[in-house]
């Protein structure tokens, strides 16, 4: 595939520009889009149900192409790019697993994508392995995908895309049926990935799993981007909040009430320190 | 009361059903046609008339298992090894048809796409009560009624397929509410809801529980909102009711996390500063009130 792979610091990983998006019956669920990604940047989209979270994020691995506007990856224009060619690079999981899942066994479904990307077979068997291993599906590598439990599919979808190591990783709403564990691990790997140069874009309802992450956010509303910033700028202004039908996580509210300036970025520690301090 | 549940604890052979206990589940064992390990094992577990019961556990513990044997699709439409017994409202679950099990239990899927299959949200939402032989009248009524609660007025004759997942789940829930069921099951039914969304639905299941008198079953891996409506909290593993009480004491006492539920960040917060048991604040505003008194 001939992808700019040399992009200089600084140069956007993926660029959108003025993107309109309608639907075949006419419905447009994008209307005028811009932001750009830099490399290594994690970034969380939220927003109400219908805002078009789902569809910009189809742009990026060519899925879907912009009515009007232009969408760039890899500083390539998405309308010169096939989606088999750009899915090698820009993984997307699902928001409906479902979508995602159809073979006969959870190893064939991890095999099947990295067949298809023309994996050697010897990589294909170690990466099938670590696969199952890292998202402990071993016990279930023989079962069918479909009697799987709603968490424990999501966490196939992940896996199987995860196998093929993209250079972006798009997970529309890894949460969903996803116990303290697996949350757990879905940090952990957004920052495995991030310090290994790679861009995660999580699109979510899960305001508590994204505050600790303090990625940089943005909140969409009605086909078009409210707010574009830090979690800090972002999740502490009810004015953007309120717009997205998206609610501040527990610690902003708690900071807000407490009257303290800034909200604590994560972990309850530091709160109950300067609690402690505050109040003896 | 918190207690760890002994598997082999079922209920009063003496003391029989009382009057209040709608849902009954003793012994109940199963293990789906052609596994090898059962998913529920023992299970035993009563919900009270009335009641808004929470139940948690890890991905894969057997939450939906035992939604679906409350549902009759376990044994109905999932074949397998079965065992013990399963009573709603004083019927044998695995005597009684799934249509009439459904004029008693609503059921809200994990996945919404397995309940909408209509041309148009305002058919789905109606779809459910065209088997109740409802007047005309008292049927639009009832629909309209359900697509206000979950603010899809404006999306009634769009075609369900086209709609973003989030806008499906309401379509779902809308459905399910209009044939207004003496029991509400709702298997994680937040998960694809914008917060605000969420936060409504929380409330209006509340406000339900007192309007219309319904019991509620309620499976969800974010306590954060969800905890503050539950009456009680069944804590679920392997297959097993491990642990139940109400969310406060649960929460107070165990680490969750054990069992794979998220404690909330203002959970934690509270139980480092020592607000514990009835004290343990759900929510900012209750840690704020605990910590600043009013003057
Ligand atoms: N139709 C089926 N056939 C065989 N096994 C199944 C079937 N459905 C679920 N299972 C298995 O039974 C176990 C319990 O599944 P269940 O769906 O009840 O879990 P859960 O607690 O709801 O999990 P989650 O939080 O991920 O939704 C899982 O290990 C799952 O793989
Ligand atoms: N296949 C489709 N055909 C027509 N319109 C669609 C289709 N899929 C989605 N839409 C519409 O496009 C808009 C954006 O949908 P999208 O799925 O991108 O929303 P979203 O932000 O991902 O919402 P959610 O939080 O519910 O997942 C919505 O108005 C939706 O109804
Ligand atoms: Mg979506
Ligand atoms: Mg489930």
């Amino acid at each position: 595939m001939q992808l700019n792979s040399n992009l200089k610091d600084g140069k956007p990983i993926v660029s959108f520009e003025d993107v309109f998006y309608s639907h075949p019956n006419g419905n447009v669920a994008l209307k005028g889009v811009n932001f750009s990604l830099r490399q290594s940047e994690v970034l969380a989209i939220l927003g109400s149900n219908g805002a078009g979270k789902t569809t910009l994020v189809r742009h990026i691995n060519g899925l879907l192409k912009p009515t009007r506007g232009k969408v760039s990856v890899f500083g390539e224009d998405t309308k010169q790019l096939s989606s088999a060619q750009l899915s090698r690079r820009v993984g997307i999981v699902f928001q409906n697993p479902n979508n995602q899942l159809f073979a006969q066994s959870v190893r064939k479904e991890i095999e099947f994508g990295l067949r298809n990307f023309g994996f050697s077979e010897d990589i294909l068997k170690k990466r099938v392995e670590s696969a199952l291993n890292d998202f402990s599906l071993l016990d279930y590598a023989d079962r069918p995908p479909m009697e799987l439990s709603g968490g424990e599919k999501k966490r196939l979808c992940i896996a199987l895309v995860l196998a093929w190591d993209p250079d972006i990783l798009i997970l529309d709403e890894p949460t969903v049926g996803q116990d303290s564990e697996q949350k757990e691990k879905l940090s952990e790997m957004t920052r495995l990935l991030q310090s290994q140069n790679k861009n995660v874009i999580l699109v979510t309802h899960d305001v508590e799993f994204v505050w600790p992450l303090q990625p940089r956010i943005i909140l969409m509303a009605n086909g078009l981007i409210v707010a574009d910033g830090t979690s800090q700028a972002v999740l502490s202004d009810s004015d953007f909040t309120n717009r997205a039908d998206v609610l501040a996580p527990q610690l902003v509210d708690f900071s807000k009430l407490m009257g303290f300036l800034k909200p604590f970025p994560s972990a309850p520690f530091e709160a109950e320190k300067i609690l402690r301090i505050e109040h003896g | 009361m918190l207690r760890p549940v002994s598997a082999t604890n079922s209920s009063n052979p003496v003391l029989g059903r009382a009057a209040s206990d709608l849902i009954e589940i003793k012994d109940l064992n199963f293990k789906y046609f052609g596994s090898t390990t059962p998913v529920l094992q023992n299970v035993n577990l009563t919900v009270k008339n009335n009641e808004i019961v929470l139940i948690a556990g890890h991905s894969g513990s057997g939450k939906s298992t035992l939604l679906r044997a409350i549902n009759g699709l376990i044994p109905h439409q999932h074949s397998g090894d079965y065992s013990g017994e399963v009573l709603v409202d004083g019927l044998k679950v695995s005597e009684t048809s799934m249509s009439v099990l459904a004029l008693k239990v609503g059921y809200i899927f994990q996945n919404p796409e397995n309940q909408i299959f209509m041309f148009s949200v305002e058919r789905d939402v109606a779809f459910g009560l065209e088997n109740l032989a409802l007047p005309q009248a008292e049927m639009r009524e009832r629909v309209d009624w359900a697509m206000e609660l979950l603010q899809i007025k404006s999306l009634a004759l769009r075609a369900p397929h086209e709609l973003s997942d989030g806008q499906k789940q309401r379509v779902a829930i809308a459905g399910v509410l209009a044939m207004k069921p003496k029991i509400l099951i709702l298997d994680e039914p937040t998960s694809l809801l914008d917060p605000f969304t969420a936060k409504s639905l929380v409330n209006l299941i509340r406000d339900l529980r007192s309007t219309l008198g319904i019991t509620v079953l309620i499976v969800e891996h974010r306590l954060d909102l969800v905890a503050k409506i539950c009456d009680r909290m069944v804590v679920v593993d392997k297959g097993t009711v491990v642990l139940e009480g109400s969310p406060r004491e649960i929460l107070s006492k165990t680490d969750v996390s054990l069992f794979g539920v998220t404690e909330p960040t203002i959970v934690k917060l509270s139980k480092r500063l020592s607000l514990e048991g009835e004290k343990l604040a759900l929510d900012a505003q209750e840690l704020t009130t605990a910590l600043k008194p009013v003057a």
